[in-house]
């Protein structure tokens, strides 16, 4: 499972991830949760100036037998959007972590991180839900 | 029993099957199975009066062919689909049963097939008569006061359902309430219904019997709930036997109860639902009472109401004057009309036909093979696959792939290689509360010989299981083609032939 | 029981199997108090001589003779090709294709379908039908509902859109939705000046007949003009399909979403149901569309199969968020129309079609020649409304004929119109006799 929780990220218990790259975070979805959805087909992204809050759905990921909403993990502003996603959804099954990234956020305030999981916590709790 | 009188199937299940290409694949340009009067009037050209941008002439890549090229090219694919006449369909909650051959017959016959729906009611005096003496009997096989037969499916009826209980509590409360009861192995339709007309779908989880408790209902139950929607048997086949302290809990606060009516097989001339509480029900007429599946519809989805909601049915109802019938429009607090027209009136035929030839005890004994036939299934699976429920259940049974864990082998993958043992799939992965469910609803008209045959092919897939997964995973090899990409399909849809269609058949 | 293969002795070993001796109990997970405690005062059994004969009487009540009459089902020629393929039991006794590998059939039936209807419709994206053309008409304001993500909650409709649509769609935008009604001119087209003033930033379609209701062949460039100069969707809804054949498909005109009823090809009358919804699209709804859908992919080996897709759309997956409620279609009406318009063909398609508008044409002139004016000056296809005397229906009946619809009760401000329709199955023998009884 190592390699499947990256260090460096924080999680969310909707496993969603999120990296800070200088001021700002980017959101994806983890091993784990594209494992659960299995082949996925379709994601659907807020516009780039759209405002996201903390828990609340920023957008819609499809695979072909499930649909899950996505949770922001911390409230922003929307900077960048993943377009290759719309037409290669199947790169969230192949690097959900890299060029599978979802959304680029200019957070509004960054102390919402300290709620999420480390990636210590994160895999107990993926563990848990096995 | 033998099993040599269950021959296995060859690859693909008939002498030859084709691959068949596109009708629009086939045509050849000058082709024509079509058979046309002569206008026998002025050959008046339509640009007299039509404005010629409305207009148009043949269009672009509509094939062409022959009457006898058609007829090839349909049963070549037709040669191609399971059905319940070639064989066995344990599909839990659809209720895959014979569909009597007189039915057809009737349902073509030109009086009823070529009754126009706005003829004047003394033109129209033999199908209202039929669609009175169906209502009658649907009424009176679920115990309740009234029925209409306007909704096309099983969601339709629901729909209809949800509308007159919300237009009952308008009309008595004042308010369509805000809430709506549904447990959690309910059929995805009912949340669907629920919402499209407004109302907060509120999941009540089951027990670990997969019963409904009245103390569950009681705490979720107050003023603001418009219905609890119920489906009895559950889609678990686990007849819930509180019904009536839950009902009563319900009514106490001015709610009403849903009967979703999908298992009514299981019941017939046993239990009524009306009897029980429940005050709105949808029949389907497609698993109940033998009307053919079609490949995916036409259904219909009758409603019965108990007497205090006779009012809000949809309108028209066919009433009796004297010796008369006719469609009553005049119903000031009906819910409306929810499709064109009267109904599918084409499966009131053969529903009618199969009731009356059925009767009072064969309707009876219909329930009770159906629940013999699934009991005597999950008799025979029940060593080697794990039941998700242990109490006893009526006319179908959920299984898990529980007891395959170990062998990576899912739910799918039995599914599949059932296919290759000549059988359809049960139902799988629902109920959703059901981790990895097969649902298997074998019905009243399958023989002993066909459940033991199942039953064989059962045991054979979950011995491969063990030994040979990798294979059990190849499945299906028989049909006319493999497991198909679905993830594909989704990805990038191609939804119809266009000229650059490309894909290798 | 001759559909029930057990014997006595079967039934006996069966039993003794699950371990109870009567099949009586084997219903005992069913408290006593909640069993029925008499028999079904349902009749005794009957045999199939008996059966047939009752069935035969009830249905030689209805008339023999093909009536004038549309108004959202029109008798029309069902080839015996059509209806001997449809008893082919692979395709009538099949479930709804969940498990491809073994539903190739119905699949492909239904992806020939589709495309039927995107090339009837002008239009890039049909599903695989639905229950009439009415539900498909609520579906298509639905559905505009929801792509306009909560900016609008009205829908503007045609009075000249058949009645039994505009009913179904007050009962399916009951909840939460205002439906405005517009009314039509002398020609018998929507309004156009009454509909700008309807049409609002709140609308989110606009809802017309194509042929209307009154068999008049409505201006859908002009509709979807006034319709998209306030960002609403226009939504045509045609009850005749074979109309087709001759008029520009709709999608061409700037219709956004086109409707309607198809059982015109392959199907029955069968006293208005089952009937055949279809629904077509722009490819840019796509995640919008409702219903069922059937899309090509490959299986492992590569080759060519089908499967329904885009299911994440439908209720059994998104229960309360799905895009309808809807969870069948009506396979095997499409079935028929798909045979149907394959026996036709390019050319044929477009001939009956020319038989059907000639014939109407023939006995428009002869009936207004007759005393029988045309109400409205809009032109039409295969039906159409007259003037005609109070007791029409009954002089048309009295002649051995049927038909002709009053449209008083649907439209009290046209008292004396008469609607009739005119198919291949109308000779000029019967037409002569219809304009005879009209005289």
């Amino acid at each position: 499972m190592a390699q499947t929780v990256p260090q460096d990220l924080k999680y969310t218990k909707d496993h969603e991830w999120v990296r800070r790259e200088g001021d700002e975070l980017v959101i994806g979805i983890t091993f784990f949760a594209q494992e659960q959805l299995g082949d996925v087909v379709y994601v659907e992204l807020p516009e780039v100036g759209a405002e996201v809050q903390a828990g609340q759905p920023f957008g819609v990921v499809e695979s072909t037998k499930a649909v899950s909403e996505l949770f922001a993990p911390a409230s922003g502003k929307v900077v960048a959007r993943n377009d290759e996603l719309v037409d290669a959804p199947e790169k969230v099954n192949q690097d959900p972590y890299g060029v599978a990234w979802m959304i680029r956020i200019a957070p509004s305030n960054l102390a919402e991180l300290d709620a999420l999981l480390d990636a210590a916590a994160y895999q107990k709790y993926v563990e848990e839900q096995q | 029993m033998s099993q040599e009188f269950f021959p296995n199937t060859s690859p693909g299940t008939r002498g030859l099957v084709y691959r068949e290409p596109l009708i629009f694949e086939r045509s050849v340009p000058g082709r024509s199975g079509a058979s046309l009067p002569s206008a026998g009037v002025p050959e008046t050209d339509p640009a007299d009066e039509i404005p010629a941008e409305l207009l148009r002439g043949p269009i672009e890549h509509f094939p062409s062919n022959s009457e006898n090229e058609v007829v090839r090219h349909y049963v070549r694919l037709s040669q191609t689909n399971h059905s319940i006449d070639t064989g066995f369909y344990p599909l839990g909650s659809c209720t895959m049963k014979y569909n009597p051959k007189v039915n057809e017959w009737a349902a073509r016959l030109p009086g009823f097939a070529n009754a126009h729906p706005y003829l004047p009611p003394e033109q129209l005096q033999g199908v209202l008569e039929l669609m009175w003496n169906l209502q009658n009997l649907l009424s009176e096989i679920g115990g309740f006061a009234a029925t209409s037969l306007q909704p096309a499916a099983g969601a339709h009826g629901e729909l209809a359902g949800l509308m007159i209980i919300r237009a009952y509590h308008l009309d008595r409360h004042g308010t369509p309430r805000k809430k709506v009861l549904i447990p959690d192995s309910a059929h995805g339709t009912n949340p669907a219904s629920a919402a499209l007309l407004g109302y907060q779908a509120v999941e009540l989880p089951s027990n670990e019997k997969g019963m409904l408790e009245p103390e569950v209902v009681a705490r979720a139950m107050d003023e603001d709930v418009a219905a609890l929607m119920v489906t009895n048997p559950n889609t678990l086949g686990i007849f819930e036997t509180h019904i009536k302290e839950i009902a009563e809990i319900v009514h106490a606060k001015g709610g009403l109860v849903y009967g979703d009516g999908a298992n009514m097989n299981a019941i017939l001339g046993v239990a009524r639902p009306g009897d029980l509480g429940i005050d709105v029900m949808h029949y389907n007429l497609h698993k109940t009472f033998s009307t053919p599946h079609g490949g995916g519809g036409p259904g219909a989805g009758p409603v019965s109401v108990a007497a205090a909601l006779e009012p809000y049915l949809p309108r028209p109802v066919v009433v009796k004057e004297g010796d008369a019938f006719r469609l009553d429009f005049d119903r000031p607090k009906s819910i409306g009309k929810l499709r064109t027209f009267w109904g599918n009136f084409g499966m009131m035929v053969r529903a009618y036909t199969y009731i009356l030839e059925l009767g009072r005890e064969g309707l009876r004994r219909t329930a009770e093979l159906a629940v013999l036939n699934a009991q005597y299934l999950r008799k025979l699976l029940e060593a080697d696959w794990h039941v998700a429920y242990e109490n006893p259940s009526l006319h179908e049974v959920i299984f898990t792939d529980r007891n395959l864990k170990e062998t990576g082998v899912t739910t799918m993958d039995v599914a599949k290689a059932l296919i290759d043992h000549g059988f359809h799939p049960p139902t799988v992965y629902f109920p959703l509360v059901v981790s990895g469910a097969l649902m298997i609803e074998p019905t009243e008209t399958e023989s002993k010989e066909t459940l033991e045959a199942f039953a064989a092919a059962m045991k054979a897939i979950y011995e491969r299981a063990k030994t040979d997964p990798e294979g059990l995973k190849r499945a299906p090899e028989k049909p006319v083609v493999e497991r198909l990409d679905e993830a594909r399909a989704a990805r990038k849809p191609v939804l119809r032939w266009t000229p650059d269609f490309e894909i290798p058949f | 029981m001759r559909y029930h293969p057990h014997t006595p002795e079967e039934i006996r070993e069966m039993l003794e199997k699950i371990g109870v001796s009567r099949i009586e109990a084997l219903f005992a997970p069913i408290p006593e108090r909640c069993r029925l405690d008499r028999p079904l005062a349902v009749p005794e059994a009957l045999d199939e001589r008996s059966l047939m004969e009752h069935l035969e009487e009830l249905a030689a009540k209805q008339p023999k003779v093909p009536p004038f009459l549309g108004g959202g089902a029109y008798p029309h020629h069902v080839p015996p090709a059509v209806d001997q393929l449809l008893l082919r039991s692979e395709l009538y006794t099949a479930y709804t294709p969940y498990q491809p590998e073994v539903s190739q059939g119905t699949l492909q039936i239904t992806f020939e379908f589709q495309t039927y209807v995107t090339l009837l419709t002008g239009l890039e994206l049909a599903n695989a039908s639905m229950y009439d053309g009415a539900t498909a008409a609520a579906e298509a304001a639905l559905m505009a509902v929801r792509l306009s993500r909560g900016r609008c909650t009205k829908v503007v409709v045609s009075r000249a859109l058949h009645p039994e649509y505009r009913d179904v769609l007050q009962t399916y935008l009951a909840v939460g939705f205002e439906v405005v009604e517009v009314g039509f001119g002398p020609d018998g087209r929507t309004d156009l000046e009454a509909l700008r003033g309807a049409v609002d930033e709140k609308t989110a379609a606009v809802l017309v007949g194509y042929p209307n209701f009154f068999g008049v062949i409505e201006d859908l460039r002009a509709l979807a003009q006034v319709a998209h100069d306030k960002g609403a969707l226009l939504v045509s809804c045609t009850t005749e399909a074979l109309a087709l054949g001759l008029l520009q498909g709709p999608g061409a005109l700037g219709a956004d979403i086109a409707v309607g009823e198809m059982q015109s090809f392959g199907n029955g009358l069968n006293f208005g149901g089952p009937g055949l919804g279809f629904f077509a699209t722009r490819e840019a709804y796509l995640r919008q569309l409702p219903g069922r859908i059937c899309g090509a992919t490959v299986d492992r080996s590569g080759r060519r199969g089908f499967v329904l897709t885009l299911s994440t759309r439908e209720q059994h997956i998104r229960r309360e968020r799905a895009t309808s409620n809807i969870c069948t279609n009506h396979g095997l009406n499409a079935a028929a129309a798909t045979i149907h318009l394959s026996l036709l063909g390019r050319e044929g398609l477009h001939a009956l079609a020319l038989v059907n508008y000639r014939r109407a044409r023939y006995a428009r002139e002869r009936l207004a020649e007759a005393g029988c004016k045309p109400l409205f000056s809009g032109p039409v296809f295969n039906e159409f409304v007259v003037r005609a005397p109070k007791d029409a229906p009954e002089r048309i009946r009295k002649a051995g004929l049927a038909g002709g619809l009053q449209l008083e009760c649907y439209y009290p401000e046209l008292p004396d119109g008469l609607l009739l329709c005119v198919t291949e199955l109308h000779d000029r023998k019967r037409i002569d006799a219809l304009v005879q009884a009209l005289a």
